[in-house]
């Protein structure tokens, strides 16, 4: 990541405001290792563990854009399976006028971000808890307005028919490296994001919203943006998941699980960090790989887990390390440094 | 007549959606939270019903004493895990009752498997009042809307009369200020989590005695619970019963004419109230 300093007393450049902390470079170092190794992996490991991995991509991904959403835009939303949806049903609808699924890709994701667009002026006139009811809401609305459509395969579902010439093991590495490319997109996007105008803006209304709008910050009109991206973000995720699956069926792509799986992952990784979704991401998934034979005990143990963390330890275990330490990997504030020993 | 029929069910569905409303009116005008595992907390109701109805003697109207039991539940809910999370952030209580939920519904799944059940209500369950000309007024559908018209009222007074129900204003108000001047506010807060808990109890009984149920009901129970909170008007406790009327009217005349559009006719509804009328159909300022 780039590195700025910025000297703000320049007579004295004993004290400078540093946006790199510790860990950003090794951390970023690490961070491509780890990409680049995961880009050839299907070159080296069977299928099967590349296939498992495209899951955590997709977690990661969606886990990302709930954390922009309700860590840094304040707006918690039960209701991103609107967009997964979205996203996954234009994929069968353009495989049926004979697109290249992948290539409908761009299009699931320019279409979930054109309906977040009327669907946020709906679901903005609701407030806090009200706003996340209201948003599950509009999923089921979703959901039973996709299901009246016989061309999409009404309540069944329905398969791709535009991988069945593709070879298998291509198609698998193509998918694996389409999710992986997302994930990474949308974590730097996200960085990039909050780094900027929009990053600013944000943490000021996250400060206070009054003093944000009498400051000059159209705090609605940055919570709309923030809601796009994250409909797109879904809407991406939703369609990956359906060319992963080969299938779409509507009561799982617009389950209120992902929501679920969303808000547990970000709470234990840490809200309001952009590692959080990533270290939670890991950690429900190293979950799911050895408890998921347990089937409801499972899910009652993430229900649970999300109750300790929401009241006991509600920033999340990268919450722990960085109140601890200066450790970031992806750093978005600022924070002074002072030479050693001048330090006032 | 048919039509005529729908309009009188509709009014006695809307009656049991306004009973589950009512609950979430309250936690919502009192504390500003929304109780995610509402829904399925009345499933939890109706399954200990089941269990009731099962495997004791007691008869039908025995059942009233699960309210008191759930009053109790939610006293108890909000002292050990509902104020401990409105104080860890802004977020903790919704993810902290969302947690909950998962775990009442799949501890469900998991006792009772996830099979579709009824509530036995032997003679009442059938019987009914004819009108005449074909129209019959199910006893339990009065009933149901009978308890929501005697809860709402209910809970008015209280909020009017009592000292506790003064003191719960007050702190829907500002729930500092109330405390300097005396308010206990936990004890207040976890006092409307157990009217709410009650109430829900009721409510997920008569839901039950109506249609059958399985653990996963409880999510759509959220759902008209909360429709019907909006469309009547935040914060208004008869504009919450006149939002479950609504809300039951609809899904019952739609379902006249196309049974699969029935829900979705009501979310509907709920967001053209949202679009043209968003302080719902009778606002009011606090509870």
């Amino acid at each position: 990541m780039a590195i700025d300093t910025i000297d703000t007393v320049p007579a004295q450049p004993t004290i400078t405001v540093r946006r790199s902390a510790a860990g950003t470079r090794v951390g970023t170092a690490v961070a491509m290792l780890i990409i680049g190794t995961l880009a050839f992996l299907p070159f080296i490991v069977y299928q099967s563990a590349t296939s498992v991995l495209v899951q955590l991509f997709v977690l990661v991904v969606l886990a990302s854009m709930w954390n922009l959403l309700a860590g840094f835009g304040g707006l918690v939303s039960i209701g991103q399976q609107a967009y997964i949806g979205v996203g996954a049903y234009t994929v069968v609808a353009l495989d049926n006028q004979g697109m290249s699924p992948f290539l409908a890709i761009i299009f699931a994701v320019v279409t979930a971000a054109l309906l977040s667009i009327p669907t946020s002026f709906l679901a903005f006139r609701l407030k806090g808890d009200y706003f996340a009811v209201g948003t599950w809401v509009i999923a089921e609305v979703y959901r039973l307005v996709v299901i009246r459509f016989d061309s999409v395969g009404g309540g069944d579902g329905k398969s791709l028919s535009g991988l069945a010439g593709i070879d298998p093991t291509m198609r698998a590495a193509v998918v694996y490296w389409t999710a992986l490319g997302l994930a990474v997109v949308t974590v730097l996007g996200c960085f990039l994001l909050l780094r900027g105008r929009v990053g600013l803006a944000l943490t000021a209304i996250r400060d206070d919203e009054v003093a944000a709008r009498s400051g000059g910050v159209d705090a609605t009109r940055v919570k709309r943006i923030v809601y796009l991206i994250s409909a797109a973000g879904c809407g991406a995720a939703g369609a990956v998941l359906a060319i992963d699956a080969v299938r779409v069926q509507p009561d799982a792509i617009f389950s209120v699980q992902w929501s679920a799986y969303m808000i547990v992952i970000v709470i234990i990784g840490g809200i309001g960090y952009l590692e959080g979704p990533i270290l939670g991401a890991v950690v429900f998934f190293a979950l799911q790989q050895f408890l998921a034979d347990l089937g409801t005990w499972y899910l009652m143990v993430l229900g649970l887990l999300a109750v300790f963390f929401a009241i006991v330890i509600p920033r999340g275990l990268w919450g722990l390390i960085a109140h601890r330490t200066r450790f970031r990997i992806f750093p978005t504030s600022y924070h002074l440094e002072y030479d050693e020993g001048r330090a006032p | 007549m048919d039509m005529l029929n729908a309009l009188v069910q509709g009014i006695l569905l809307g009656g049991v959606f306004a009973l589950f409303a009512s609950g979430l009116s309250i936690m919502f005008g009192v504390m500003r939270i929304v109780n995610l595992a509402h829904g399925d907390l009345a499933v939890l109701a109706a399954f200990m019903a089941v269990v009731a109805l099962t495997y004791t003697p007691l008869p039908f109207w025995a059942l009233v004493v699960i309210a008191p039991i759930f009053g109790l539940i939610g006293y108890v809910m909000q002292r050990v895990l509902i104020t401990p999370s409105l104080n860890a952030g802004p977020l903790a209580t919704l993810v902290a009752t969302f947690g909950l939920s998962i775990v009442i519904q799949n501890a469900l799944i998991e006792g009772f498997s996830a099979d579709v059940r009824s509530l036995d209500a032997g003679g009442l369950a059938t019987a009914s009042i004819s009108l005449g000309g074909g129209i019959d007024l199910p006893l339990i559908g009065i009933l149901g809307l009978g308890t929501a018209i005697a809860v709402i009222g209910g809970m008015q007074i209280f909020l009017s009369r009592s000292r506790t129900g003064r003191m719960m204003r007050a702190a829907s108000d500002d729930v500092d200020t109330a405390a300097l001047t005396g308010a206990n506010a936990r004890h207040i807060y976890a006092v409307a989590t157990a009217i709410a808990f009650a109430t829900l109890a009721l409510a997920g009984i008569l839901f039950g005695t109506r249609s059958s149920f399985s653990p996963t009901a409880g999510t759509l129970t959220l759902i008209f619970a909360f429709e019907a909170v909006v469309i009547g008007g935040l914060g208004s406790l008869w504009g919450t019963l006149l939002g479950g009327l609504v809300l039951g009217l609809t899904q019952s005349l739609v379902a006249y004419f196309d049974p699969a559009a029935a829900i979705l006719a009501g979310h509907l509804i709920f967001l053209a109230v949202l679009a043209f009328r968003p302080q719902g159909l009778i606002p009011a300022r606090s509870i």
